[in-house]
């Protein structure tokens, strides 16, 4: 279960614990709805605190954000030393302004997007394949002039700050490139030597290092002809992890990889997001990057359609509420007083159309009114349908 | 750097304000890497191989129609082989500079950059960050290496076999004066310096054109095709108002070196020529390759 639909969890399922409706206090590190962790989530809870406290005064009316006393309680825990972003760089990681490119055929690859990447999350930028990711990536890596707008790494302008931010930030632009005659320490070695601003007497250390977060090292010494796909998709982050970096850009880093792989880059992003690195990580597949995202945003044909946390993106689908109960008329009566839309009832159920009213208050109104709620559901559209209704369906591209 | 010192300095600022002795020393190492991956290339290896094989062929076909008295046919310095085995590293520059050198210097020129973009190992090269700039002239200067190299492998190989074919001893000009075989050797060095010059020219040439485009095949035939045009032209007299400006007009005025004195005012224009060159072409390709999108 994913840090998202933990905290979705967490919104849905009402406490029955105190009359006036509010969430118990949740305790400081620790989900409400109590679920197990496996040990990979065991190393995102701190950062997911974090998340909390990074939120406010990130989009407005975020419906994200707990309000209550709770999420108060897990924003104190967000504080805990190691885990909230570290002191004077709590500025966003990335933000655009009107990026645009248009390529010299005319063509309008990206269409004026405006990206914030808020430091310390874990941002998928997702969209089908041709709706501009890479070159937006591009833009943003300075690989890439953009027609119009204006872009800033770790609070740098770019391009004017490409050689001195670029150092701060790792990244995995379409795909691994390396020179398939040398090992793969070679390359990286190569790799280093590049860098004006690395220690050469460290090299060897730190080549070692990024070799063995990935799992390379026993094969450090093989050529790069001679790696799978997966190990060369896990070469190209090493390559980004040869110095401490405040960011990593991954352009599709499970573009090609079996299943089993793509789990091995998942939990590699994890660790490294928990690290304190804040990764924005291009997909075409919502699927991947779910489990690992604390925010989306999506693309359709050079445009930014979407952009917020997972849970804003939840938010967006239509929502029904389900109350069991042994008075559903009486219930009935005061959903449609609250306005919602397309009540039904059924024995022992009412259930109706959420149209903007927070669950937990419809459930306040119900029990204020005196109909014994037995339970209540607030079931949502999947990410999925909401991935492809905000980025079209099938072969449906436009353009 | 001290720890101490480091406490002194802001927060990154050991990162920004590197001391021009790393500065240094950053080059180097890039410029080595640079440098191994061209000498490690089996291709290059190959083309070295061949540049290195022709003089032993054209000492071995000269050795064996020695006394066959053909005087005052093919190039220059032939007939002098027989009677001095240096004259053979003079012959071999000399046919080699018509296509081999200049062939083997496309090769590596045009895939420099087009090689890299063609790989997709210049978008990890630019967001390490190597630097556009930084990286153009670690290029060229690696560049300028495989030239000297090239021209140095002619040379050697050529004098090698040389003395094993035929009487090597003092060296006599084209002026007439006989100089010692170790003044020979010294202008030997430095018309072989003069042709790697030449060379270097060429791959200025070929730098600007490998960022021009992502297929190295394409910027290597369209560098060797410039070259031979060139001589094409420069070898037709209605031309003549062209032919000082052409970039191969100079290549064969390394005889001005085994002249007494010195003809160096035709050295002079040569290196020039070779320097105006460098600087234009250089310049293009700057100009082209810090401003470029890297789509590849």
């Amino acid at each position: 279960m994913s840090a998202a639909s933990r905290a979705a969890g967490q919104r849905d399922e009402i406490s029955f614990g105190r009359p006036d409706g509010g969430p118990l206090p949740a305790e400081p590190g620790q989900r409400p709805d109590g679920s197990g962790r496996g040990p990979a989530e065991a190393v995102r809870g701190p950062t997911d605190a974090g998340q909390q406290r990074a939120g406010p005064g990130w989009g407005p009316g975020d419906p994200g954000q707990p309000s209550t006393e709770g999420g108060q309680r897990l924003a104190e825990a967000g504080q805990l030393p190691e885990a909230g972003p570290r002191p004077g760089d709590a500025g966003p990681a990335i933000t655009t302004s009107g990026l645009a490119k248009r390529f010299r055929g005319g063509q309008l690859a990206v269409g004026g997007i405006d990206l914030a990447v808020p430091h310390g999350s874990v941002y998928g930028f997702l969209g089908p394949n041709g709706s501009g990711k890479t070159t937006t990536i591009r833009m943003l890596l300075g690989l890439v002039q953009p027609t119009s707008g204006s872009h800033e790494l770790l609070g740098v302008p770019m391009p004017a700050g490409t050689n001195s931010v670029l150092t701060r930030v790792g990244s995995l632009v379409e795909g691994p490139a390396f020179y398939s005659q040398l090992s793969g320490r070679a390359n990286l070695a190569r790799c280093d030597a590049a860098d004006r601003t690395s220690d050469p007497r460290t090299a060897d250390a730190r080549i070692s290092e990024a070799l063995d977060r990935v799992g390379l090292l026993s094969a450090a010494r093989k050529h790069y002809r001679a790696y799978s796909l997966g190990m060369k998709q896990r070469l190209a982050i090493a390559a980004g992890l040869l110095r401490p970096r405040e960011l990593l850009i991954l352009d599709e880093p499970t573009n090609g990889l079996d299943p089993q792989g793509t789990r091995e880059v998942r939990g590699l992003i994890r660790e490294i997001a928990a690290a304190g690195t804040t990764v924005f990580v291009s997909s075409h597949l919502l699927a991947e990057v779910e489990q690992i995202c604390t925010h989306v945003g999506v693309m359709r044909t050079g445009k930014l359609v979407f952009q917020g946390t997972l849970e804003e993106l939840r938010s967006r689908g239509a929502t029904r509420i389900l109350i069991r109960t042994a008075e559903p008329d009486r219930a009935s009566e005061i959903l449609a007083g609250l306005g919602l839309q397309d009540i039904r009832v059924s024995g022992g159920e009412a259930s109706a159309q959420l149209a903007g009213q927070a669950p937990e208050e419809v459930c306040k109104r119900l029990v204020y009114a005196g109909v014994p709620v037995a339970g209540l559901e607030s079931p949502r559209s999947s990410l999925e349908d909401l991935f492809v209704e905000l980025t079209g369906e099938g072969f449906d591209v436009d353009g | 750097m001290s720890t101490a010192d480091a406490t002194r300095l802001p927060p990154g600022a050991a990162l920004r304000e590197i001391s021009p002795v790393a500065s240094v020393r950053h080059w180097t190492r890039f410029l080595r890497s640079e440098l191994s991956l061209i000498f490690l290339r089996w291709r290059n290896l190959a083309l070295l191989a061949v540049l290195a094989v022709i003089p032993v062929l054209i000492g071995i076909a000269l050795r064996l129609s020695a006394g066959e008295g053909r005087g005052g046919q093919g190039p220059a310095f032939i007939s002098q082989v027989a009677g001095n085995g240096v004259f053979l590293a003079l012959v071999s520059l000399t046919l080699l500079l018509t296509l081999v050198l200049p062939l083997a210097v496309a090769v590596v020129a045009g895939d420099s950059v087009a090689g890299e973009a063609n790989h997709g190992t210049l978008r990890y090269l630019l967001t390490i960050p190597a630097g556009r700039t930084r990286l153009l002239g670690i290029k060229y200067a690696a560049l300028v290496v495989f030239c000297v190299a090239a021209c140095a492998v002619v040379t050697i190989a050529a004098l090698i076999v040389g003395a094993i074919l035929f009487p090597v001893g003092p060296v006599t000009l084209l002026s007439g004066t006989t100089i010692s075989l170790g003044a020979g050797l010294l202008r030997l060095a430095f018309i072989t310096l003069y042709v790697a010059g030449a060379m270097a020219a060429l791959a200025a040439i070929g730098l600007a054109v490998s960022t021009f485009t992502e297929h190295p095949i394409g910027a290597i035939a369209a560098i060797l095709v410039l070259a031979l045009a060139s001589e094409v032209v420069d070898s037709v007299p209605q031309f003549a108002a062209v032919h000082p400006y052409l970039p191969t007009h100079f290549w064969l005025s390394f005889d001005a070196l085994l002249r007494s004195p010195v003809a160096w005012p035709e050295l002079a224009h040569g290196l020039l020529s070779y320097a105006v060159y460098v600087i234009i072409f250089g310049a293009i390709a700057w100009a082209r390759f810090t401003t470029a999108d890297v789509t590849s």
